[in-house]
């Protein structure tokens, strides 16, 4: 029993310290990259009329004086403790950005609820109907998602479902005073374009999967036994597909991470990309150190999670070294 | 002459009905593909002479004039004329990201290649590098670095060439990889020949159909990244006409039911949408083969 399961363990545990590792090395890149700030940073910063005594006090409250190594162990420390430091504004970092990352969480999950069944939904549908319209009309639409610009949907929908129709504010500014119907009515529009920019890929990589095991034998012999398309795909084909779609899920939803940045700004949600571009506009570096580290630890976790789950989902991995 | 140079003219003469045949093949979808190319091409090169009114001149008293005979597609909210501004968009946003796609695919390419013939430490670190550069997601990597360098053309091209290189590496890295292990390159190994001529006369021709057609995509990306910062504000600065910075600069339009901020976002996908059609082609056209072989 032991021996049968231990190489399985073993890729786990690999790509486990691998994902440890790209943490590491995402959290130095990060740490590194403000070090790199151009010598005048600080002038610039403060303005051309700041003493050298404030530009030294500036650079100490950086940390800057100190050799890079400590810096990056004590800020890392206080990162995993959720204390990111104070932002340039003379708030701390982790009261701007806390709320405003559960109000993004709380937008991603409900992307994800309504995009997932979706687009195994449709992928599951194209692959039926293979190379006939159906399938060929999701295709041609996947491509166009592809290629139209994020913001570009934001507006269409904008335009046709609040403005036109009236269905939807035009705007997602929530408040933590409003109750969870409110909130889920001013939430609607980003959800759907955030589910508009992930449904094509998603349902492309769910059809290439059904595809995939369609073409196996067990699936000639049931249709030999002349099973209809239908039960085939949910009876044989499914149960097979499940671990690769588990892992298209949790890529996709690494895709969210660069999507819920425009899509905040467009619809005024108050969340972490929305803080994340506004520190930029600032230069309030602390604050986009935070959110860099919160964005990337959220993509590797989920690309981490995403090759586990085909790992553990494939039994002929146990045979692949 | 060199081996795979004579495998490549059998390998063409069998496939080669003449020129002919081979436009008559190019599908609808492709053809499309050009012309929306060569539409904008055009704008881009002859913005100077197309555009009715300049990049920056102010031409209306009142901002958001309306759709008419004057301005076709109105003003924007310095009165600006609106299409002036998208044919002068087309010559920015177009000629910066094709030199970002170059820069990345020349520093990616090169260092694919070399990692692909030298193997061993340097591929090994070069590959870990890419790698690690990667698992960060490329648009959040690009705000930081924006917010540490500031946003000048120059930085943004730079920065996102770089990020965007890690992708032609892998891409150069694995098909030069393949191209390495076949025998024309292991006997011109054993003939003696030097690396760069190696790189030149049998692993370059090889690869290159694949990366003409990635050119395509990577271009397409990049274009919309530098739309998405721009939108953001954080990209190209103003008073420079840019299809993204137009949109959001716009975008109060909108809510009284105005389509002219959609314009230049429309006019984004439909250029992707094209050389996208184009790299689809051109990829069955030659790729299909490389990749059998490979």
């Amino acid at each position: 029993m032991k021996s049968a399961y231990s190489p399985i363990f073993r890729l786990i545990a690999g790509r486990l310290a691998l994902g440890i590792l790209s943490l590491v090395i995402v959290s130095l890149v990060i740490f590194l990259a403000v070090s790199m700030l151009p010598g005048d940073f600080a002038t610039a910063t403060l303005g051309r009329s700041a003493t050298p005594e404030t530009v030294a006090a500036f650079r100490e409250r950086l940390g800057l004086d100190l050799p890079w190594y400590l810096r990056y162990f004590a800020w890392l420390g206080h990162a995993i403790a959720g204390d990111f430091g104070q932002s340039f504004s003379g708030r701390p970092v982790g009261q701007i950005i806390g709320p405003r990352l559960l109000n993004t969480l709380y937008l991603a999950a409900l992307t994800a609820l309504v995009a997932v069944p979706l687009a195994v939904g449709l992928g599951i549908v194209a692959a039926l109907y293979r190379n006939r319209l159906p399938d060929r009309m999701l295709s041609a639409a996947s491509l166009a998602s592809i290629s139209v610009p994020d913001f570009f949907f934001a507006y269409v929908l904008m335009l046709l479902l609040a403005i036109n129709l009236g269905l939807f504010p035009t705007l997602a500014s929530i408040r933590p005073s409003m109750g969870w119907d409110d909130k889920l009515y001013r939430m609607a529009l980003p959800v759907l374009t955030l589910t508009l920019v992930i449904l094509a890929h998603m349902m492309r990589n769910t059809r290439a999967a059904i595809i995939s095991i369609m073409s196996r034998p067990f699936i000639e012999m049931a249709k030999l036994k002349g099973e209809s398309p239908f039960s085939i795909v949910v009876h044989h084909a499914l149960p097979n597909a499940i671990g690769p779609i588990a892992s298209v899920v949790a890529i996709n939803l690494a895709y969210l991470v660069a999507g819920v940045v425009v899509i905040e700004v467009v619809f005024v949600y108050p969340g972490i990309g929305q803080t994340m571009v506004d520190a930029v506009r600032n230069r309030d570096i602390p604050v986009i150190q935070a959110c860099a580290l919160i964005f990337s630890v959220t993509y590797i976790l989920l690309n981490m999670i995403a090759d586990i789950v085909s790992i553990v989902s494939n039994p002929r991995l146990l045979h692949a070294r | 002459m060199a081996l795979s140079s004579m495998w490549r003219q059998r390998a063409a003469d069998a496939t080669r009905p003449g020129l002919l045949a081979t436009i008559r093949r190019i599908p609808p979808t492709a053809w499309f593909g050009f012309a929306v190319i060569l539409l904008y091409g055009g704008a881009a090169l002859l913005a100077p002479w197309v555009a009715p009114y300049g990049e920056n001149e102010v031409v209306s008293q009142t901002p958001f004039a309306p759709w008419g005979a004057e301005f076709w597609l109105g003003t924007d909210q310095l009165g600006r004329d609106f299409l002036s501004r998208i044919i002068f968009g087309a010559r920015n946003s177009i000629g910066i990201a094709l030199v970002t796609t170059i820069l990345a695919f020349l520093i990616g390419g090169t260092l694919g290649i070399v990692a692909a013939t030298m193997r061993g430490w340097t591929d090994q670190i070069l590959s870990r590098l890419v790698d690690s550069l990667m698992s960060i997601p490329d648009l959040i990597f690009t705000l930081m670095l924006l917010a540490i360098f500031g946003s000048s053309v120059f930085n943004l091209i730079v920065i996102i060439a770089v990020i965007d290189a890690t992708r032609v590496f892998r891409l150069a890295r694995a098909s030069a990889f393949n191209v390495v292990t076949l025998e024309f390159v292991e006997a011109a190994e054993a003939r003696g020949e030097k690396l760069p001529w190696l790189v030149r006369q049998e692993i370059l021709p090889n690869i290159l159909p694949v990366l003409v057609s990635e050119f395509g995509l990577r271009f397409c990306f990049v274009f919309l990244s530098i739309a998405a910062l721009s939108f953001l504000g954080v990209g190209l600065q103003p008073p420079m006409a840019e299809w993204g910075s137009m949109v959001r600069d716009n975008a109060a339009l909108i809510s009284s039911g105005d389509i002219t901020p959609l314009i230049p976002a429309a006019a984004i996908a439909l250029l992707t949408v094209g050389v996208n059609f184009v790299a689809d082609w051109y990829l069955n056209e030659t790729g299909g083969l490389s990749h059998d072989e490979g």
